[in-house]
C-alpha cells in the first residue's frame, strides 16, 4: 500500500456526529438538526437498511388507545419486571414516560400505523406487557419505523435547500465504517473511518458524537441479526474510555426459524403468540404451562381454558403463558428440546395454524406468511411453525447518564441497543422501538447542547496516519481468512456462552477467546480496498472479539440467573446480585470489570408494586420503606 | 448436498468478466448462501451487498440467470440440477465492484420528492384515519427499496438518456401512498408525478411489478390510477374551462 493511499484522507467537520443510522441514530440526527447543528450520519449500509428495518413487532407505547387503563406507570412496572428489577430505574421510567409522545411524533413525519375501529393507532398484545401495548404496522413496523426517520432526514435536508443553506448541515454518509474515535483529554473530538466503496479514509472532526451502532449478534452463527451487528459501538467506546454495563445479558428470542439450516436464526415475531399461536411439542403438548415461574404465577393462567379467554376477556383471565417474557420463554423451548420432546431439526413446534382462520393470519401476520412459504416451503395457515431460540439482543451496552444518554467521555453519548441500563437483564419485546425513540431523541438533543458550548475541536496528522495504519494492518499480515475466524468466534460463543452457560465452560470460553486474539490481530485480508469485504470483516472481528471477552467475564462473574443470564450451576435470582452492575472498561488491553451499585429506586416508583412481589426480588431493607409508608 | 457451478461476474467500472466456482450447495440453501461460501472458501474479496439475509432490507439485489431477484429469497431448488447459476450485478446502475451497483440515483431521486406534508390543524396525538383508508397507502410503504423495479424498468434500463426526467417505479408508488395518505396536506402529487417525475414515460408494461419481491402492485393500484386521474384532470372539458376562467394553477385540480 502506497503512502499516498494512506495519506488520502477526506477532511469533514460537523457539530454533532451521528454513528450509526437505524432509529435511534437517525432520531437522534433529526432532533440535533432541529437544535440548528450540523449533522452528519455515518451509515455502515445503505441509507434505510440498518437492522431495526428487521423489527416486526411493534413500538411498546403506553398510549392507552385499545385497553383505557393503561398508563406509563404500567409501563414502567411491566418494564421492570421483564428486566428483573435490575434496569436503571429512571431510564425505564423516562421511556415509559415519553413514548406515547414519540410514536404519535412518527404520524406527523408521514408514519401510517395500523388503526383501531375509532381510527386511532392500534396496540397489539406482546410478551410480558399488561395491556396491548404495541403501536406496528402488520408485521414490518421496523421498516415503517425506518422509512419513516428517513423521509424525515430527506424533509429536512429539503428544508434546508430551500432556505438556501447548504449541504452540510445535514449530511447522510452512506456505506461507510467508523474503525476509532479520537478523544483528548477525556473528551471526543472525532472518529476516523473508511467508505466501503472505494475503502477511502475518512476523519471526521466534532465536538459530540452520537454512538447508535446497534449490537453484537454476529458474534454468534444463530443470530437472528443483519451483518453489520459486530458490536463497534460497543468496542469504540470502550476503548476511548467509557465503560460497559450488564454485558453478560443476552437475550436469546424464543422463536426464531430452525428449518432449512441455511435460514436458522432468522427471527418469528413474538406476534404470532401475541395473535393467538401456542408452543407446542413433539409430543403435541402445550408445554408452557409447565414453565410458570413463582414471580409471574399471579398473572398468567396455568390452564389452557383460562388462556384462551383472555384473548377476548383479558379484564377477568390471566394472560397465556407464551407471552411470558423472552428469557422464560426461551429456556422453556431449550428445556423442551434438551427432554428429547423437541422437532425433527432440534425445535419445537409454533402453532397458529389450528387457531385462526387463513384471512386472520394473513392479515396480521403477512411477512411470517411469506417468509415461511419462500424459505422453508412452510404454509402457516396449514401447518405449525418449527422454531427455536436465536441471539436476538444484547441488554448490556454503554454505560449512560439516564437523562442525557452520556457516557463517562465528555462528549460521547450512546442511544438505543449499544446502550446499557434501561432493560436490565431482559427486554421486553416492543420496548426496543420505542427505547431508541426516546433515548435517540435525548441523546441528540444533548450531544447539540454540547456541540454548541464547545469550541471546534482538531484533528492531527499524526493521530489521522497511526489510525490509518492501524485500518491498513490487515493486507500485511499474514494470518488466517477472517471468515475462518469469524466462524471460529462464533463457535466458542454458541457452544460455551449461549443460553445456558456454566462457570467451567465459561472459564475455557476466556482460555479460547484469549487464543483467538493473536490470531485476530493477525487476520489477513487479500485485495485491495475498493469494496472488499473480507477486509471490512478482518477490521469487524476485533469489536466481536472484545465484546465476546466482556459478556464472557461478566457471564462468569455473575454466579447466579437473572433473565438473559442462566447459570446451570447457578439456578435463581440472588437479591444480593440484582443491586449489583457489573462495569467493564479497559485497562491497557486487558478488559476488567468492577462492580458498582444499581442505582435504587425512588420510593414514589417503589409504591407501583405490591410489597409481596418485590419481596421476591430484593432483600426487604430495600423495599421496607414503602411498607412503612402504606401502613 | 451436491456441487454447482456458478458463473459470477467480476470487475469494475472499467470492464469486468465471469468468474467461475464449483461449489458445494445443501438443501434449503438460497443464492446468497452459496455466494457466502465462495467467498470464505475462493474469493474473500468477492464484492456483495448484503444485509438481513431475510428479505427484509433489499440490499442484495442482482441478477440471477437474467432476472432480478433478491438473492437471500431465491432459492437453490428453482434451479435444474445441473444447471449453472449467473450472477450479474443490476444492470441500470453503474457498477462498483463484482456483485455491488451504484444506487444512488434512487437515493437523488428521493431526495426530489415533496415530503409529506402534516395537517396544519391537528396536533401530534390527534390524528384520526380508518384502517381501509390507510391501507392503501401502506401496500405502498411495504416497499424495502431493493430497487429491482428501477433497475426492471425499461424506460431507464438501456437508457441513461431517461434518467434525469424520470423518477421510476419506486417514486410512483411513494407519489401514490402520499396522494393517498388520509391526511397528507397537498393536493398536487399526481401533478408532480406527471410533470417532474416523469410519470407519462411509463408505457404499463408491468415489468416492474413482476420483480417486486413484496408483490406489491405497482402498475395497478399506483401508477394507473394516478395516470387516471391525471388524465381526468386534464382532459376533463370542464375543468379545462374552469382552469382558464379562474386561471387556478396546477395545485387547484377539481378533483383534489
Amino acid at each position: 500500500m502506497s503512502d499516498n493511499a494512506i495519506h488520502d484522507v477526506e477532511r469533514l467537520a460537523c457539530d454533532v456526529l451521528v454513528i450509526g443510522a437505524g432509529g435511534a441514530g437517525l432520531r437522534a440526527a433529526v432532533e440535533a438538526r432541529l437544535a440548528g447543528k450540523r449533522v452528519i450520519v455515518i451509515s455502515k449500509s445503505l441509507f434505510g437498511k440498518a437492522h431495526t428495518v428487521m423489527a416486526e413487532g411493534g413500538a411498546a407505547a403506553a398510549m392507552g388507545n385499545v385497553n383505557a387503563n393503561d398508563n406509563w406507570q404500567v409501563h414502567f412496572r411491566d418494564t421492570m419486571r421483564g428486566g428483573k428489577f435490575l434496569n436503571n430505574y429512571r431510564m425505564a421510567e423516562i421511556h415509559a414516560q415519553e413514548a406515547p409522545d414519540r410514536i404519535w411524533e412518527l404520524e406527523t413525519y408521514g408514519a401510517l400505523f395500523d388503526r383501531t375501529a375509532d381510527g386511532r393507532i392500534s396496540q397489539r398484545n406482546f410478551g410480558g406487557h399488561e395491556y396491548p401495548r404495541l403501536a406496528h404496522v402488520g408485521d414490518r413496523t421496523g421498516l415503517e419505523l425506518i422509512r419513516t426517520l428517513q423521509q424525515k432526514l430527506v424533509s429536512l435536508q429539503q428544508d434546508d435547500e430551500a432556505a438556501g443553506e447548504g449541504p452540510d448541515k445535514l449530511q447522510v454518509i452512506d456505506e461507510t465504517t467508523i474503525t476509532e474515535l479520537f478523544v483528548e483529554q477525556g473528551a471526543v473530538k472525532g472518529a476516523f473511518g473508511y467508505r466501503r466503496g472505494t475503502g477511502r479514509f475518512m476523519a471526521i472532526a466534532a465536538p459530540a458524537i452520537v454512538l447508535a451502532t446497534g449490537g453484537i449478534g454476529r458474534s454468534f452463527k444463530v443470530t437472528s441479526n443483519s451483518w453489520e451487528y459486530t458490536g463497534d459501538g460497543h468496542a469504540l467506546a470502550l476503548r476511548a474510555g467509557a465503560s460497559l454495563i450488564n454485558m453478560e445479558f443476552i437475550q436469546f428470542h424464543p422463536t426464531g426459524m430452525v428449518w432449512p439450516p441455511s435460514v436458522r436464526g432468522i427471527l418469528v415475531t413474538e406476534s404470532v403468540r401475541g395473535d393467538g399461536g401456542v408452543l407446542k411439542n413433539s409430543e403435541g403438548r402445550r408445554f408452557m404451562f409447565d414453565y410458570i415461574p413463582e414471580v409471574f404465577k399471579a398473572q398468567y393462567a396455568d390452564n389452557p381454558e383460562e388462556a384462551d379467554r383472555w384473548y377476548t376477556d383479558p379484564d377477568h383471565n390471566r394472560r397465556p403463558p407464551e407471552l411470558l417474557p423472552r428469557d422464560e420463554v426461551a429456556r422453556a423451548i431449550n428445556s423442551e428440546v434438551k427432554a428429547g420432546r423437541g422437532t425433527e431439526h432440534g425445535g419445537v413446534y409454533l402453532d397458529i395454524a389450528s387457531r385462526r382462520s387463513a384471512e386472520y393470519i394473513t392479515e396480521r401476520l403477512p411477512s411470517m406468511y411469506h417468509q415461511f412459504k419462500e424459505l422453508a416451503d412452510v404454509d402457516i395457515t396449514a401447518a405449525p411453525m418449527e422454531v427455536g431460540p436465536t441471539c436476538h439482543y444484547i441488554m448490556g451496552g454503554v454505560e449512560v447518564d439516564a437523562e442525557t444518554a452520556a457516557s463517562k467521555v465528555v462528549g460521547l453519548y450512546a442511544a438505543g441497543e449499544v446502550s446499557g441500563g434501561m432493560h436490565g437483564s431482559n427486554r421486553l419485546g416492543g420496548n426496543s422501538l420505542s427505547d431508541l425513540l426516546v433515548f435517540g431523541k435525548r441523546a441528540g438533543e444533548f450531544a447539540a447542547e454540547h456541540a454548541a458550548v464547545t469550541p471546534a475541536p482538531e484533528l492531527s496528522e499524526e493521530e489521522i496516519a497511526a489510525a490509518a495504519q492501524d485500518a491498513l494492518r490487515p493486507f500485511a499480515n499474514d494470518g488466517e481468512n477472517p471468515y475462518e475466524l469469524q466462524a471460529a468466534l462464533q463457535a466458542v460463543n454458541g457452544r460455551l456462552v449461549g443460553i445456558i452457560r456454566r462457570a467451567e465452560e465459561l472459564e475455557e470460553a476466556l482460555a479460547e477467546l484469549e487464543t483467538l486474539r493473536p490470531r485476530i490481530a493477525n487476520v489477513t485480508a487479500a485485495g485491495g480496498r475498493a469494496y472488499n469485504p473480507g477486509w471490512h470483516l478482518a477490521l469487524d472481528l476485533r469489536n466481536m472479539h472484545l465484546c465476546s471477552v466482556a459478556t464472557a467475564k461478566a457471564a462468569l462473574e455473575r454466579d447466579e440467573s437473572r433473565g438473559g443470564h442462566t447459570r446451570e450451576d447457578a439456578p435463581g435470582m440472588d437479591p444480593a446480585w440484582r443491586r449489583i452492575n457489573l462495569v467493564a472498561s479497559l485497562d491497557g488491553d486487558e478488559l476488567v470489570l468492577t462492580r458498582q451499585d444499581v442505582p435504587a429506586m425512588t420510593p414514589e416508583l417503589l409504591g407501583l408494586f405490591d410489597p409481596s412481589e418485590l419481596a421476591k426480588y430484593m432483600t426487604p431493607e430495600e423495599y421496607r420503606s414503602t411498607e412503612a409508608e402504606d401502613a | 448436498m451436491s456441487t454447482r457451478t456458478f458463473r459470477v461476474w467480476r470487475g469494475d467500472a472499467e470492464g469486468g468478466d465471469f468468474a467461475e466456482f464449483d461449489v458445494a450447495v445443501n438443501e434449503g440453501e438460497v443464492v446468497l448462501d452459496v455466494v457466502h461460501r465462495i467467498q470464505a472458501e475462493h474469493a474473500p474479496d468477492l464484492a456483495v451487498r448484503w444485509n438481513c439475509k431475510a428479505g427484509k432490507c433489499g440490499s442484495c439485489s442482482a441478477e440471477v440467470n437474467g432476472m432480478p431477484r433478491l438473492m437471500c429469497m431465491t432459492r437453490m431448488n428453482l434451479f435444474a440440477e445441473g444447471e449453472p447459476v449467473t450472477i450479474t450485478p443490476l444492470r441500470t446502475f453503474p457498477v462498483v465492484r463484482d456483485l455491488v451497483t451504484d444506487v444512488s440515483f434512487n437515493y437523488e431521486k428521493a431526495r426530489r420528492m415533496p415530503a409529506f406534508a402534516p395537517p396544519a390543524d391537528l396536533k401530534p396525538g390527534e390524528y384520526r384515519m380508518q384502517q381501509v383508508d390507510v391501507e392503501r397507502s401502506q401496500e405502498f410503504r411495504k416497499c424495502i427499496e431493493c430497487f429491482l423495479c428501477q433497475n426492471t424498468c425499461h424506460v431507464v434500463r438501456d437508457h441513461e438518456e431517461n434518467k434525469p426526467p424520470f423518477a421510476g417505479p419506486r417514486l410512483f408508488i411513494r407519489a401514490a401512498e402520499l396522494d393517498m395518505h388520509p391526511l397528507d396536506a397537498r393536493d398536487d402529487r399526481r401533478e408532480a408525478a406527471q410533470d417532474e417525475q416523469g410519470l407519462g414515460y411509463c408505457n404499463i408494461t408491468k415489468c416492474c411489478t413482476e420483480v417486486c419481491p413484496e408483490h406489491i402492485k405497482i402498475t395497478d393500484n399506483a401508477i394507473i390510477p394516478m395516470k387516471e386521474r391525471v388524465a381526468g384532470d386534464r382532459y376533463d372539458p370542464l375543468v379545462w374551462l374552469g382552469r382558464k376562467i379562474f386561471r387556478k394553477g396546477r395545485s387547484g385540480s377539481a378533483a383534489g
